[in-house]
């Protein structure tokens, strides 16, 4: 009985894995500028990738197989906010960035202040 | 369950190859080269994604090395070109800059 449930569990968790990828390919395709392409793709680097541990964990349920998962995890966690940073950056000092569809630009008074002071 | 199975692969089959497909267009169609950066980067999460589902639907978990290898080098490629395009920015604002500096002198 408790097999079955966590099978199904794990199985589940594919299933919303593929979700979130199904909708960073969308968001990728439909969205305007590279910012907002980068908040869509960004998504399924760490929760999918979560999600799909999660999903061979409870299929495995053995702790060796979790140890060696967790690197996975970390690995990710760690390094896919550095490469959106540097990304997101380089687009915005770069101006490749669509200024029409901006609410509110909180870095241009930043930046400004930091030219004119060095 | 079997069924359950069967549904689940399908749906995970069809659901990452859609996204790569999406990528992959991203990549030929993207304006500029942060966003082709950012498909590939798409592109390769979703074959980390690949693999893990593989391992989970077979039950097999000899692939788990070639996971920590791609989470662990994915990130050279992007940084490597998102400091290029800001390199690149730099040079031509420097290349540009005697004519307006001449002005404000």
């Amino acid at each position: 009985m408790l097999d079955t449930v966590l099978d199904g569990l794990s199985l589940v968790c594919l299933i919303a894995a593929a979700g979130f990828s199904v909708a960073a390919g969308v968001g990728l395709l439909r969205f305007p500028d590279v910012l907002s392409r980068l908040h869509a793709a960004t998504k399924p680097q760490v929760f999918g990738l979560l999600l799909v541990i999660a999903a061979i964990a409870l299929h495995e349920r053995s702790w060796l197989t979790l140890a060696t998962l967790l690197p996975v995890f970390v690995f990710q966690a760690l390094t896919a906010p550095i490469a959106a940073h540097m990304v997101g950056r380089a687009a915005y000092r770069t101006g490749q960035l669509d200024e029409e569809s901006l609410v509110i630009d909180e870095l241009a008074p930043d930046v400004e202040r930091s030219d004119r002071l060095g | 369950m079997t069924l359950f199975h069967s549904i689940a692969a399908g749906v995970v089959i069809v659901g990452l190859a859609l996204t790569a497909i999406a990528a992959l267009v991203r990549i030929v169609r993207g304006p500029t080269i942060l966003d082709r950066m950012v498909a590939s980067d798409v592109l390769l999460t979703t074959l980390m994604l690949a693999v893990g589902s593989h391992m989970a639907l077979t039950g097999s978990t000899e692939n788990i090395p070639v996971m920590v290898a791609i989470a662990a080098t994915a990130v050279l490629a992007t940084i490597v070109v998102a400091r290029y395009v800001r390199r690149r920015a730099m040079t031509a604002a420097a290349d540009s800059q005697p004519g307006s500096g001449a002005d404000h002198a």
